[in-house]
């Protein structure tokens, strides 16, 4: 039972971690948060229903033609929407990451209807059983999905040259470009990144709940911009740790019989985590810089 | 050959006027100085000719070139690399990868091996501590490393701002010896410093900076001379 409940929350958690990330790495960079992005999550499933009737039911096409082409979404949005906005006020851009996240919940209500559409077959969903622990194939799918797109993220984000200007820029902007790092490409790679991973969270939270709408990406949004700051907004890691504990304390509080006040759990999470280390729990310390 | 133009700079924050229209040159070789209290403009300066700043008149030429339109990473490109006030390493990064971000702009195969080569022949230090985050150096190795991190790119010009900051008397003696030892390399130099008495005594030439304005200029030793500089800056 205990063993049932974890691999449950686990399984949320790994989607929550997956979006979690895009919020971390746009703010650790730019301090900006990105209230579009749960809604790149919302098209990343949308593209997957759309490719699941091109790709003959790959789960792997769909998923990699859902990454791509919500890479180019995310990277076009903040090119159009957020650069212009720079070098104003933080709050303008943040306001214009909001209107981009009406524009595409009003853009797919017109497009495709209010109502949820049901994900095209594209996973055999088995069932094993281990003793009293029962868990489905798609819930390892998601596990396994998740857990390799994270390690694949931190072997970028650490070795890879573009990967070592992300951390420089994220910890001095000004510096990382007197280094002579083109820090506009730094951030369109890091929407990249962040908006493929969104996809794929998508796709796979998609198929799990056989249900896709154009509201989908509000709450799990909203959620996973939680698990970003419970973990310390802006720290990688602290984004899917983030993640993991608001999944499991989702699941467990529903297993306690909180089932109606499921989506406050999260929130209640948020509120004591300020109150009680604002930074989040892998976050540093606030620093002063002379 | 002049490497670096300045004509005519000025440089504002808001309202208030932080440069009002400098003029000063820089010629291949030289180890030039700015010297001038805090708040003169001496940062505004060097962060206008990164690019980090846009200038509201004036311009900023290198090899005759003109650079202020340019963002920051091509004048890095162009060979004008900036060691910033403050040392500025990447605390939450190894001493390598810092050094490696300082040759971020090289292409040519081989090109970061040869470069930290180089930086590690002339800063043993930083070898024996490659693979430490540089946050947990102390403020000489992380001044050593900020230069180092510079000289990745094999820069033509170096800006200095302010290297003596924060360290202990015999360190500064050390960082200013090795900013001649980097000159006589063949890179030119344009140092930043409250310090005039060390900037004056490594230049060849040096420019007295006062709220914006240039007020004095000419070689180092006639400005070690100088009444008003002995007085103002050199504590005499």
């Amino acid at each position: 039972m205990l063993i049932q409940q974890i691999i449950n929350g686990l399984t949320l958690g790994a989607t929550y971690a997956l979006i979690a990330l895009g919020y971390t790495m746009v703010y650790g960079i730019i301090q900006l948060i990105n209230f579009a992005h749960g809604d790149i999550f919302m098209i990343g499933a949308f593209i997957g229903v759309a490719a699941a009737s091109i790709f003959f039911h790959n789960f792997f096409l769909i998923l990699i033609a859902a990454m791509l082409a919500c890479t180019v979404l995310g990277v076009t949005i903040e090119r159009v929407a957020y650069r212009p906005l720079r070098r104003a006020n933080r709050l303008n851009a943040l306001i214009s990451t909001i209107g981009v996240s009406i524009f595409l919940e009003t853009f797919m209500t017109v497009f495709k209807g209010p109502q949820p559409i049901g994900f095209p077959h594209v996973l055999n969903n088995a069932t094993y059983r281990l003793g009293h622990t029962e868990f489905s194939s798609i819930q390892i799918i998601i596990l396994l999905v998740s857990i390799l797109l994270m390690v694949g993220l931190q072997g970028i984000v650490r070795y890879t040259k573009t990967g070592k200007a992300m951390r420089a820029a994220s910890e001095d902007y000004d510096t990382a470009s007197l280094m002579g790092i083109n820090i506009n490409r730094v951030i369109s790679f890091t929407f990249a990144i962040g908006s493929a991973l969104a996809a794929a969270g998508g796709v796979l939270v998609g198929i799990y709940f056989n249900s896709v709408d154009p509201y989908m990406g509000v709450m799990v949004g909203l959620k996973a911009f939680v698990a970003a700051v419970l973990g310390g907004i802006g720290n990688i890691p602290g984004a899917m740790l983030g993640g993991m504990i608001l999944g499991l304390a989702e699941v467990f509080g529903v297993a306690a019989g909180f089932s109606s006040y499921k989506d406050a759990i999260a929130f209640t999470l948020l509120i004591v985590i300020l109150l009680v280390r604002p930074t989040g729990l892998l976050g540093r310390p606030l620093q002063r810089k002379v | 050959m002049t490497v670096l133009e300045v004509h005519d700079l000025s440089v504002a924050y808001g309202v208030i006027e932080a440069l009002k229209g400098i003029s000063f040159a820089v010629e291949e070789g030289e180890i030039v100085s700015l010297i001038g209290a805090n708040g003169a403009g001496k940062s505004t300066t060097l962060r206008t000719i990164s690019g980090l700043l846009r200038a509201k008149g004036g311009r900023v030429a290198y090899k005759g070139k003109e650079i202020g339109k340019l963002p920051p990473y091509k004048i890095v490109e162009l060979g004008v690399t900036q060691v910033p006030e403050g040392r500025r390493v990447f605390t939450r990064m190894s001493v390598l990868e810092n050094l490696e971000m300082g040759a971020y702009t090289c292409r040519e195969r081989g090109g970061v091996k040869a470069g930290l080569k180089r930086v590690f022949a002339r800063f043993p230090r930083l070898a024996e501590r490659k693979n430490q985050l540089a946050g947990t150096l102390s403020g000489g190795e992380q001044q050593m490393l900020a230069m180092g991190r510079a000289l990745m790119s094999r820069p033509e010009i170096l800006l200095l701002d302010e290297p003596s900051m924060g360290l202990a008397p015999l360190l500064v003696k050390e960082v200013f010896s090795i900013i001649k030892e980097i000159n006589a390399d063949g890179t030119t130099i344009l140092l930043v410093e409250q310090n005039a008495h060390m900037a004056l005594s490594i230049s060849g030439r040096a420019y007295v900076l006062q709220t914006g304005e240039i007020i004095l200029s000419g070689s180092a030793s006639e400005l070690m001379q100088h009444p008003e500089v002995k007085k103002a800056y050199l504590g005499d």
